[in-house]
């Protein structure tokens, strides 16, 4: 019952509202053995990105979340919460999912 | 032709345009009846705000008077609330018991507030903010007086507040989130708008949860998680609204959040339309009048006729309905990738500017105070074109838009010699281009100190920088040393400042400071809420999204993204019961490394995020908590056996260590500080190298400061000796106070002492005896917030979201935690 059939290519997951994450924070969604962490801006925007930085694996959920981007807790690498890629002179790009905000639900495309 | 006949339900603000409209398209068509629940006309529902001030009258707002109805014909039933709609026979029937048939039918049955469910709703005195029985109601509380809790600060409850004050209520607002009115403001604008609404003595509490209303007969109380208490003779609940879609999913028409349509406003019956806030279309549904208007010209060309008219989305702007508040939002708001802002702050004048952009086109803006140019940004937000000519110039308003005048130089350069810059000191353009030649000034500071341009209000310091730029050309550097992007001011400044003007909030000090960004970096905001922290003990609520993660969960995170745990050990000191609890706790979650620290205590590395609440659970239950292993604060107070069992020790100083420790956790402070505490000059506890070490003599105690033992490697500097352990903890707790309210974030003890010279340390907290005491009686004040343990706290259920995964799907992965019962 979790999935909702728009369209029967995409596997759009509910994964809980935006009111479970708090503003300029993230929550995981383990999918197997991949965690993806699930953002939340200051102005209730959702980004979904695998927990993971380009640079040495740190875990994004961890960090702080500004001005559309996220700072690993790490190395302090900055990573863009839309595409996922490093920001200023660091090189390297995090995969990011399709999310779906509908209401205060959140979905998350799995297929992807 | 015989007339169709048009039943609408419901008789709001959408149906009342919609019929307007027909009535103009198809004069002729419909023979119309209209059910309203409400025993009145149509009236201007917007504009209840003023009524309730007392600004309008009812009659002022009615749009529809009975005239209006009578002259087309229309039977109007007041009251009469419809409960059934029959497909089949193509009639609805009203409680009253009065059936309609109906050959097109429109749902207009509008949203019903959302009401809290807390203990006490059902309370006489308890209102919503929705129709006019409501403004009366309030109206008669207002008469009786005393105070009214408005419980939601958004748009409609802020407008409750705003009225029931001018009635002459006491208010007070509660807010859940931390700023107000956050679906239309960003924070910094939400900032600007309580503050002044607490200028006009409305009270505004942001981050509350109400828990219960309190009264016997009728509201008397309302109670708020934390414990607190207000008085309260009327309480408003304005927290939302919820389409109202019982009566058409009873009759089986398709609905999701709302009635769904499609563009044309036809429900998934092709003879019944809907508009209005029930309505959900395109997995949209909207409160505000614009689209509702919308839907009302669509439904009304459709039913006049075949059309192509199709409702599409538009951004429409928020105004706040308060006299004297001048606020305008519209698009994005937010901060996103590829999201440029141009912000302008003028904090003297109480006003804030920001446009969002993204691919040079404008997505949003939010003004303050000057919100003149709102409707201007709307239409390149609503033409989407590029903006890249008009950028540099943009955020000052269409009236600063020349031809092709793009650079904001070219203004200032046009000034003749005589042209006034400095209003406050009647200093000309002339007068500080002749100083800058003259003198060879090349800095703001200098310019002021020579010519007092900009040295009073300061608003014009924009303009002086433009003289300067046009005067020295490349060898103007604007830029101070600023702590991150987001500012031009030090960390000094910032301190001096967040005291000076009493900032209290971190939006605060954005808007005060004229903040280049809207949000702040991570450079700034763990700086920022440290500093509002030490500032303002007890009233500034730290906002965990603005700590490093460590801070955030109270464990150490490590390079595979586990964290290590190190429970507080008080001065080295620990027994076969910790122990015992220490290793149960290995054994029980599989720790894969136990090791002693320089610090003298244990750390349990490699512990997973989601056990770290039990983990904390059991050493809690063997009396362990948090050794803050990972804060800016109070790390260890390493000592030596002492007295106690050293043939060489002087005094106690394990004792005297653990009093120390006793005293000292729990203080947040700009870097993390360490202590020692050795029993003879030997130094066993290496307290020469710690940020406040005590060395025991026979005599009494040696107290130093300023070491390092990190990248830098530096012995302490002596502070004095005195001869009691009293004496001892007082000076401690002042020099840390007068650390924490002087230290720039992240700037060590030796650091902070070196530039602010050791002799002042020495002369406030060692000569000066009163200096002493009061920085020594301000930490203790402080500490009364900050002593209590974050493991406990989190066992007992705070920031539980941080440790469980949001979902799970599929297997998951093969766990580190296969829970064994240690063997007893």
């Amino acid at each position: 019952m979790n999935a909702i059939s728009r369209d029967t290519a995409i596997d759009w997951r509910h994964v809980g509202t935006i009111d479970d994450i708090p503003a300029q924070g993230a929550r995981c969604v383990t999918n197997g053995a991949m965690t993806i962490a699930v953002f939340r801006t200051a102005d209730d925007r959702v980004f979904a990105l695998e927990d993971k930085c380009p640079h040495r694996n740190g875990p994004l959920s961890q960090g702080i979340v500004h001005d559309g981007c996220v700072t690993c807790p790490l190395h302090n690498w900055v990573i863009s919460l839309e595409t996922g890629a490093a920001q200023g002179a660091d090189e390297g790009r995090t995969a990011s999912f399709p999310i779906r905000l509908d209401g205060r639900d959140i979905y998350l495309n799995l297929t992807a | 032709m015989t007339k169709q006949k048009l039943v609408i339900i419901g008789n709001g603000m959408a149906p009342g345009r919609m019929l307007e409209h027909l009535f103009d398209l198809a004069p002729d068509a419909f023979d119309v009846t209209i059910f309203n629940a409400e025993p009145r006309v149509n009236y201007d529902r917007i504009m209840l705000s003023p009524v309730l001030s007392g600004e309008k009258s009812f009659d002022d707002i009615v749009i529809h008077d009975d005239a209006w109805y009578a002259a087309r014909n229309i039977a109007l039933h007041k009251g009469h609330k419809v409960v059934a709609i029959d497909r089949d026979a193509r009639t609805v029937t009203s409680a009253g018991g009065i059936t309609a048939a109906y050959d097109k039918l429109v749902v207009a049955t509008g949203s019903n507030p959302f009401i809290i469910p807390v203990p006490g709703h059902t309370l006489p005195g308890v209102l919503a903010y929705r129709d006019l029985d409501d403004v009366e109601g309030m109206t008669r509380a207002a008469a009786a007086g005393g105070r009214a809790v408005v419980i939601g600060g958004g748009l409609l409850g802020l407008e409750a507040a705003a009225g029931l004050k001018a009635q002459g209520m006491d208010v007070t607002v509660l807010h859940l989130m931390p700023t107000l009115m956050e679906r239309q403001l960003d924070p910094a604008a939400g900032y600007l708008l309580q503050k002044e609404l607490e200028s006009r003595g409305i009270e505004v509490i942001c981050g509350a949860n109400t828990k219960a209303i309190h009264g016997q007969e009728k509201v008397e109380q309302v109670e708020l998680e934390d414990g607190t208490l207000i008085d309260a003779s009327l309480v408003v609940m304005a927290v939302g609204i919820r389409p109202n879609t019982q009566l058409a999913r009873d009759a089986g028409l398709e609905v999701q959040r709302g009635i769904v349509t499609d563009s044309a406003m036809r429900t998934s019956d092709p003879d019944i339309f809907s508009v209005g806030e029930c309505v959900e279309v395109d997995c949209r549904v909207y409160g505000l009048v614009a689209p509702l208007y919308q839907m009302a010209k669509v439904a009304a060309t459709h039913l006049a006729g075949a059309s192509d008219a199709a409702f599409a989305h538009a951004e429409t702007p928020t105004k706040l309905k308060v006299t004297g508040v001048n606020l305008y939002s519209v698009g994005e708001f937010g901060d996103g990738p590829g999201f440029e802002d141009i912000v302008l702050r003028d904090a003297n004048r109480g006003t804030y500017k920001r446009i969002i952009l993204k691919n040079n086109k404008v997505i949003g803006t939010v003004l303050y105070g000057d919100v003149a140019d709102g409707t201007w940004y709307n239409e390149f937000l609503k033409s989407g074109e590029d903006v890249s000519a008009l950028r540099d110039t943009l955020i000052f308003g269409q009236a600063r838009q020349g031809t092709g005048a793009a650079d904001p130089l070219a203004a200032i350069a046009n000034l003749s010699d005589d042209a006034e810059i400095c209003g406050c000191n009647g200093i000309c353009k002339g007068t500080i281009v002749n100083a800058i030649r003259d003198k060879g000034l090349s800095t703001l500071a200098e310019v002021r100190a020579h010519t007092k341009a900009s040295a009073s209000c300061g608003t014009c310091t924009g303009l002086v920088e433009g003289v300067m730029a046009l005067t020295l050309g490349d060898q103007f550097a604007k830029k101070a040393e600023g702590m991150c992007g987001c500012t031009d001011l030090g960390h000094g400044d910032v301190r001096r400042l967040i005291v000076a003007k009493g900032l209290k909030s971190i939006p605060a000090v954005m808007q005060e400071l004229e903040w280049k960004t809207s949000g702040g970096c991570a450079k700034c905001r763990p700086a920022l809420n440290y500093y509002l922290l030490s500032d303002w003990p007890g009233e500034y609520r730290d906002d965990q999204q603005s700590r490093f993660i460590n801070e955030r969960v109270h464990a150490n995170i490590q390079k595979d993204g586990t964290y290590s745990v190190v429970p507080r050990m008080w001065g080295g000191m620990t027994s076969s019961d910790e122990l015992r609890a220490i290793a149960n706790v290995v054994d029980k979650f599989n720790i894969p490394d136990v090791k002693v620290t320089g610090g003298q205590r244990i750390d349990l590395l490699g512990v997973r995020k989601e056990d770290l609440p039990a983990v904390w659970e059991d050493l809690n239950k063997a009396g362990m908590v948090s050794g803050h292993a990972y804060a800016k604060g109070l790390r260890t107070v390493k000592t030596c056996v002492g007295s106690t069992w050293c043939r060489f020790g002087t005094q106690d100083s394990t004792g005297l260590g653990i009093k120390l420790e006793k005293f000292l956790w729990g203080s947040w402070t700009p870097a993390k500080v360490k202590l020692a505490v050795t029993g003879c000059p030997r130094n066993c506890a290496e307290a020469t190298c710690k940020d406040i070490g005590v060395i025991c003599v026979d005599s009494g105690y040696q107290i130093v400061y300023g070491g390092a033992a990190g990248l830098h490697i530096q012995g302490t500097t002596e502070l004095g000796t005195v001869k009691t352990e009293e004496e001892v903890i007082e000076i401690a707790g002042a020099v840390t106070q007068m650390y924490r309210e002087q230290g720039f974030y992240l700037e060590r003890i030796y650091k902070w002492a070196e530039r602010v010279g050791y002799d002042t340390v020495k002369a406030a907290i060692l000569d000066d005896l009163d200096s002493r005491r009061a920085y020594y009686e301000r930490f203790v004040h402080s500490q009364k917030f900050s002593q209590s343990d974050p493991w406990s706290e989190r066992v007992s259920g705070v920031d539980k979201h941080e440790f469980k995964p949001l979902a799970v799907f599929g297997d998951a992965p093969a766990t580190a935690t296969t829970v064994t019962e240690p063997a007893e």
